[in-house]
């Protein structure tokens, strides 16, 4: 009655490719990047040089940072929206007290509020277990309301944007955005404490199962706190690498890079349910989107068409690569 | 004339990346009979299962209900061909009580109730939440919804297997009748005793394959091992007992629980564990164990009493606390100590990094050769090791405990550690435990297969009803004075109805 054996059946060409990008899941991405730059070669033969280059990873670099701060939080499972305000308030207060102060105090000032931001999620969060969707819209309104009300005390005094910061923001060296000074390290960084730190470990596994981290001695609120800290200190360096590029501080600076934050890690394959992902999917994610922008900027298509397309595209990104990498 | 069959699988395999947790899989079930699906841990079974009821697609295969080629893909599809399954875990909406649930998978309310009286609820408020509904009555529940839409082929996983022994019988029963009445039963379940009483079949698995069909008849039980295992035949052997292995004269006393009382489960426990012993615990579901592990284990703060480590009265606010203090804790549900999607490696170093001080770089070279060697110990099978869910069940448990291994525990509780897996792995694990006691661990094992306590224990402390009612000496703790322990009977208990079965000589 039982079967004979027909094991070891050879996998299908397709079975393979499918099995490879598992085990691979950059490889897909990389090409779609690479698609992308194709097309917009195709579309407006010449625009891809060296300096179109260098723009790209200029404008792409905010953004990969701000989705580095997300990835982490949402390895745990969360998501943190106060990161553009964070990085706003880092940047306009740097650029209002660079008028009266030396520079580095300048800085310095502007990153307390980002470590405060930081400090009251991972409180909320951690502590509270107020869910990090609600904890940090809320401490991002407080921001942006704590902001105008600063503003309001500033509004005489002018801006100005310290040398260093428009250096690294917009300076360019033998072709290279200046800014990669400061993205490669906190890359690394930023890699080296998600694979090989014992921090990092534990950021996946909270996300994984929070139970049984606890039942492994892990204290679910210490960790938490450390991660929002660290990823709202990471968004006001941002918020300052960004001013720095943009140069004209408002109250609405890094927000409008909140959301391709999360896109981006999430095309990048970070699972918003925490456990799975990484950093390195993130940057690739970052490129694409700003890529992405570039492209459907160049189609000279009303604004309205332009989003509804980079919508639709982020979605079906998403969902096609989700399929590719899961492999059930 | 042959009978055609009434659900018919050919060639069914499953594929996960390179892992083949199904290979080429065949179950024919014909009407009316109780039909045994068997086989190892990491056989295949439960994928096949996931399959046939639709909750996961199949790589390849052919499946035939009533001689039809049929597409099962959502349980939706499968309920309407007639199947409906019944899984190990409990299935009702925690949040919603019995009746929304009753709803939601639109049962008809009066069946379900008839059901539920016929299996031995008899007082069952439907405006409860399910949350508060015990384990097991909640296993009754879903049993009770199943049949409550009179499917043609019911579908048991390890039924039983958190049932008190009388509501098992009664769902026993209940199977016995279906079957009587022209459907048919698929029954997985790792107790003999069960098969050889319900089933007329038994379908074998091995490695993702089905390896033979055999009928039920006596002597059937080594036939069937002899397939589950294949070539590695090996009868069940006897740890050595506690006699054996030496009996070291004066064994220190490592854990001092006095007079503890959790919540209002637990009431009056008092015992000691001492170093080198595996003492077990035994008692019927829900008699105040969990909540005395959760409180060893540092998850729940006792109401009241001492316990004592090492001489030194402990109170522990946080599971931190008490793995410093050379406490682990081994949950039986495998869910609650496994990061699911890591791997083998990130979760049995997972303690490792715990503290505030280890948040730091990671040692490559130190934290390997220590995950190696609880690997190498607990032979866990690491071909799928990337995510720990693709492991099978039995892996799954082993590095739960291989964790704890790794991070030198001095002592481990254990609770319910074998539930649900092959006998293979059982015996691995009994070796493994004795070994630790040898090595002057100790070791805290609570089981709900009472033939374990020989197998494993040094003592067996039962518990009812929230207290300590004996301590056995492994010696005197076969099943029968276990089982008589557990509800609450004195230890002379037999010699009494004895007496009085001879007329009413009372013991003096």
């Amino acid at each position: 009655m039982s079967i004979s054996t027909v094991s070891g059946q050879p996998a299908s060409p397709g079975r393979r490719i499918r099995r490879f990008m598992s085990d691979y899941p950059l490889v897909p991405l990389i090409v779609l990047l690479l698609l992308l730059v194709l097309v917009l070669q195709t579309l407006s033969p010449g625009i891809v040089n060296p300096r179109w280059l260098g723009n790209t990873v200029k404008f792409a670099i905010p953004l990969a940072l701000l989705a580095g701060c997300q990835t982490m939080v949402m390895l745990t499972g969360g998501i943190d929206l106060s990161v553009g305000t964070a990085a706003t308030m880092a940047g306009f207060i740097v650029a209002t007290q660079s008028v009266d102060n030396p520079h580095g105090v300048a800085m310095a000032i502007a990153l307390i509020p980002a470590l405060v931001i930081g400090f009251v999620n991972g409180i909320g969060v951690g502590v509270f277990r107020v869910h990090p969707l609600i904890m940090t819209l809320g401490t991002s309104l407080i921001g942006v309301g704590c902001l105008q009300v600063y503003q309001r005390t500033v509004i005489s005094s002018g801006t100005k944007y310290p040398d260093f910061l428009v250096w690294l923001g917009t300076g360019v060296t033998w072709g290279f955005p200046n800014a990669l000074v400061l993205f490669i390290p906190v890359a690394a960084l930023l890699i080296f404490i998600q694979r090989r730190t014992g921090f990092g470990r534990l950021l996946y596994a909270l996300g994984d199962n929070e139970r049984a981290t606890r039942l492994a001695g892990v204290k679910y609120w210490q960790v938490i706190l450390a991660l929002y800290m660290l990823c709202s200190l990471l968004a006001g360096v941002v918020g300052l690498l960004y001013v720095g590029l943009i140069k004209a501080a408002s109250l609405s600076l890094a927000e409008p890079l909140v959301l391709p934050s999360v896109a981006a890690a999430v095309i990048g394959g970070t699972s918003i349910f925490g456990g799975r992902g990484g950093y390195t999917g993130t940057i690739v994610g970052a490129l694409i989107l700003t890529v992405l922008t570039t492209l459907l900027t160049i189609l000279q298509m009303p604004e309205g068409a332009r989003r509804i397309l980079f919508g639709a595209i982020v979605l079906l990104v998403t969902a096609a690569y989700l399929r590719i990498i899961e492999d059930r | 004339m042959t009978i055609s069959p009434l659900l018919d699988a050919t060639g069914v395999a499953k594929n996960y990346g390179a892992v083949a947790a199904l290979r080429n899989a065949a179950l024919s079930v014909l009407p009316g009979e109780v039909h045994a699906l068997m086989g190892a841990n990491g056989a295949g079974k439960s994928t096949l299962v996931k399959i046939l009821t639709g909750a996961i697609p199949a790589s390849a295969g052919r499946i035939e209900v009533r001689g039809r080629a049929h597409r099962v893909r959502s349980p939706a599809d499968a309920r309407r061909a007639g199947l409906v399954p019944v899984y190990q875990e409990p299935s009702l909406i925690p949040d919603l009580d019995i009746l929304s649930n009753l709803r939601l998978t639109r049962t008809p309310v009066e069946p379900f109730q008839e059901w539920v009286r016929e299996l031995g609820v008899p007082d069952l408020d439907l405006r409860e939440t399910a949350r508060d509904v015990p384990l097991a009555i909640q296993r009754v529940l879903d049993l009770a919804r199943a049949l409550a839409v009179e499917p043609d082929i019911l579908l048991l996983d390890e039924m039983t297997a958190a049932l008190p022994a009388n509501l098992a019988e009664r769902v026993l029963d209940v199977v016995r009748r279906q079957s009587r009445s022209g459907r048919s039963v698929i029954f997985i379940s790792h107790r003999f005793v069960e098969i050889a009483a319900l089933c007329d079949r038994a379908t074998v698995l091995r490695d993702g394959e089905t390896v033979g069909v055999v009928d039920i008849e006596a002597g059937v039980e080594e036939r069937i091992v002899e397939l589950m295992l294949g070539a590695k035949v090996e009868k069940a052997r006897r740890a050595p007992s506690a006699a054996e292995d030496g009996g070291a004269p004066s064994r220190s006393t490592r854990i001092a629980v006095r007079n503890l009382a959790v919540g209002t489960k637990l009431r009056d426990v008092s015992f000691d564990l001492k170093n080198g012993e595996v003492a077990g615990v035994v008692a019927l579901e829900g008699q105040g164990q969990d909540e005395l592990f959760a409180a060893l284990a540092g998850s729940v703060r006792p109401s009241a009493g001492t316990i004592e480590v090492d001489g030194e009265a402990v109170r522990f606010a946080h599971p931190v606390e008490a793995i410093e203090a050379g406490i682990a804790y081994v949950p039986g549900d495998r869910s609650e100590a496994l990061a699911m999607k890591q791997s083998v490696r990130e979760n049995i170093a997972l303690p490792f990094s715990a503290a505030f001080r280890n948040w730091g770089p990671i040692s490559r070279r130190t934290e390997g050769v220590k995950v190696q060697s609880a690997i190498e110990r607990l032979q866990i099978d690491t071909r799928a090791q990337r995510e720990v869910q693709r492991l099978s069940g039995g892996n799954q448990q082993k590095v739960t405990i291989a964790r704890w291994i790794a991070a030198d525990a001095r002592t481990i509780l254990c609770f319910d550690p074998t539930r649900g897996i092959d006998v293979g792995t059982k015996q691995e694990i009994y070796r493994l435990l004795r070994q630790l006691a040898q090595q002057g661990k100790s070791i805290l094992y609570y089981t709900s297969e009472l033939e374990e306590v020989g197998l494993v224990c040094d003592r067996a402390i039962v518990i009812f009803g929230g207290k300590v009612v004996d301590i056995l000496p492994v010696e005197i703790a076969d099943e029968p004075a276990l089982t008589r322990a557990a509800y609450g009977l004195p230890r002379d208990a037999k010699a009494g109805v004895h007496a009085g079965a001879q007329t009413g000589a009372i013991a003096p």
